[in-house]
């Protein structure tokens, strides 16, 4: 048994975030398994999933949010990854002026709220305004311009990009830390072997900054499986239009909470967000089983 | 091609701060300026003839921006300071003290470093209509002082690892309680560790929507960046109104970010979060 003072010093922190965050989450897993019956709560096992994965009227829902929230992944992975790398690479080359100016100017829409960056881009966007397209119009691509938010087939495209621009600042930051990271000897070791430049960049910093790469790729799966703000305020709780940016934490937010005629069903809310969790799990667990212990394998 | 040349490299740094500036810029402009200058030239500045404060006045009458904003207030810096004094005491706890469990509470305690809160927010409704928290300001100190713990224990741990045995035996010969020894001897040393967690946690908590939305939605208790949502989907045709919200919800943060950013900065490129 521990001393009283320890105990004293553990206890509101491992109270706090037992009860407001492991406790619930594990209250979510078991209500999930609950459905209404009139005023009543009655045990229904894994019908909610049931309902959820097979029956069209949900299932048609949780696959296309599903699907969208794995196209959104991908989107943030191929896109904001390399330009978060770039800009990190040209930040921490030597004798570089101005770096620490870039450094805090680029940061700046990570800083700033979803509300503020969907709307701020919906006006962008908007044909109404016309800034979009009187930017393209200076470059002679004015032909190009379509009301992105508002067509099934680009909204969910251009709101990741959304998200990438916002967010490209945390995979420039952890990779430039990376990058400064590497001694110099290692460079002047390449440098003697002929390696420099370009060629230093791709066969020596690259595969010394791929376990930053890992810890990036798995922040974003995590925040990206939650995500719901930036949906939200820019295309509302139907996630129009017709549902083609619909994402799990939208979808959640539907059935838990309801909207307009809809009542909302904290069960099937809770079945969602276990979905939400095993999916989280699952990613977490390749991370840190499958390309963790890889990397640190590859770095020696 | 051997080497990028440095004007290269700037031109490319440059063209992507446009990038990231250019939405920031074309709103704070814009709320300047009379409807119709809006929209003939958005990209000029406001001159004699567009400026314009309409926006503003409609915002000050319509919307309740200053009770938002100390709601904002209350919440981040209380939140931060539960984060900052039950982290720093659970990491003393874990970095200081052998005792039975340890590693498995330190495990327990880091599993909400990967997981989000919002997954049990089904739960978390049920218990705060339960206890009478919700649409109440401690509905979300509580959630957010939760959600902080984790990362906040883990990076604490790693720095009290840090300070000197020595120091703190000798404090234990001149009589220094265990509580002592953490207030006067180590937290002081651990500043810079407690300004990089605070400085984490700052700006999600700042600017959630998710848990405002879902705990506190009243009017009295609505956090700055719910009550700017709102608002500004209230006034959606009103540009003047919407582009004023914006910039005075964008202020605050910003005002933040050039107070703190060096502090952020150095915290990231430190390596606090491996």
């Amino acid at each position: 048994m521990p001393k009283p003072h320890v105990l004293i010093f553990l206890a509101p922190a491992v109270l706090v975030y037992t009860a407001v965050m492991i406790y619930p989450l594990f209250d979510t897993l078991r209500l999930a398994l609950f459905a209404a019956d009139g005023q009543e709560r009655v045990y229904v096992g894994l019908a909610n999933f049931r309902r959820l994965f097979l029956d069209p009227l949900w299932s048609d829902q949780f696959w296309n949010a599903l699907g969208n929230n794995f196209w959104f992944f991908l989107i943030h992975m191929l896109v904001q990854n390399p330009i978060g790398v770039a800009l990190a690479a040209l930040l921490s080359s030597p004798r570089l002026r101005f770096a620490a100016a870039y450094r805090t100017a680029i940061f700046v829409p990570t800083i700033l709220s979803f509300v503020i960056v969907g709307f701020a881009w919906k006006l962008i966007l908007s044909p109404i305004w016309g800034i979009a397209p009187s930017l393209l119009d200076a470059v002679g691509l004015k032909s190009l311009f379509a009301p992105w938010l508002g067509k099934e087939a680009y909204a969910l495209t251009t709101l990741a990009l959304i998200s990438v621009w916002q967010f490209v600042g945390i995979p420039m930051m952890l990779i430039y830390a990376a990058l400064l990271s590497i001694t110099e000897e290692i460079l002047e070791a390449g440098e003697v072997d002929g390696i420099t430049g370009m060629a230093a960049f791709w066969k020596i910093k690259l595969p010394l900054i791929l376990p930053s790469i890992g810890i990036i790729s798995i922040l974003t799966f995590v925040g990206n499986f939650n995500a719901f703000d930036l949906i939200y305020a820019a295309q509302g709780a139907l996630a129009g239009p017709d549902f083609s940016t619909d994402i799990l934490g939208t979808f959640l937010y539907r059935t838990f909470f309801g909207f307009q005629l809809q009542l909302g069903d904290p069960y099937m809310g809770s079945a969602i967000a276990s979905a939400m969790f095993g999916i989280i799990l699952v990613g977490v667990c390749i991370y840190l089983f499958g390309i963790q212990r890889r990397l640190r394998h590859y770095q020696f | 091609m051997k080497r990028l040349t440095p004007a290269l490299m700037h031109l490319a740094l440059l063209t992507y701060t446009v990038v990231a500036l250019f939405p920031v810029f074309v709103i704070l402009i814009n709320s300047f300026k009379a409807r119709k200058a809006i929209f003939r030239e958005p990209l000029a500045l406001p001159d004699a003839d567009s400026f314009s404060l309409v926006g503003y006045q409609t915002v000050a009458m319509q919307g309740d921006f200053l009770l938002y904003f100390q709601n904002s207030m209350i919440v981040t810096v209380a939140s931060l300071t539960f984060i900052l004094l039950f982290g720093a005491m659970a990491a003393f706890a874990l970095s200081e003290y052998r005792f039975r469990g340890n590693t498995l509470m330190g495990l327990y305690l880091a599993l909400g470093i990967m997981i989000p809160i919002r997954i049990g927010t089904v739960a978390i409704l049920e218990m705060m209509v339960k206890t009478g928290l919700v649409n109440t300001l401690w509905a979300l100190i509580l959630v957010y002082t939760a959600q902080g713990l984790p990362l906040a224990v883990f990076i604490l741990s790693e720095f009290m690892k840090g300070v000197s045995d020595d120091l703190k035996n000798a404090g234990r010969i001149d009589g220094l309680s265990e509580y002592a020894i953490f207030f006067r001897l180590v937290l002081p040393l651990v500043r810079p560790a407690l300004a990089t967690v605070a400085v984490f946690n700052m700006i999600p908590i700042w600017n959630d929507l998710w848990f405002p939305l879902i705990l506190a939605p009243a009017e009295e208790v609505k956090t700055l960046t719910l009550g700017s949502q709102v608002f500004i989907g209230q006034f959606v045709t009103d540009w003047n109104a919407v582009l004023s919200a914006l910039s005075m919800a964008i202020l605050p943060v910003m005002v933040l970010y050039v107070v703190f950013s060096r502090q952020l900065i150095r915290g990231i490129t430190s390596g606090a979060v491996k």
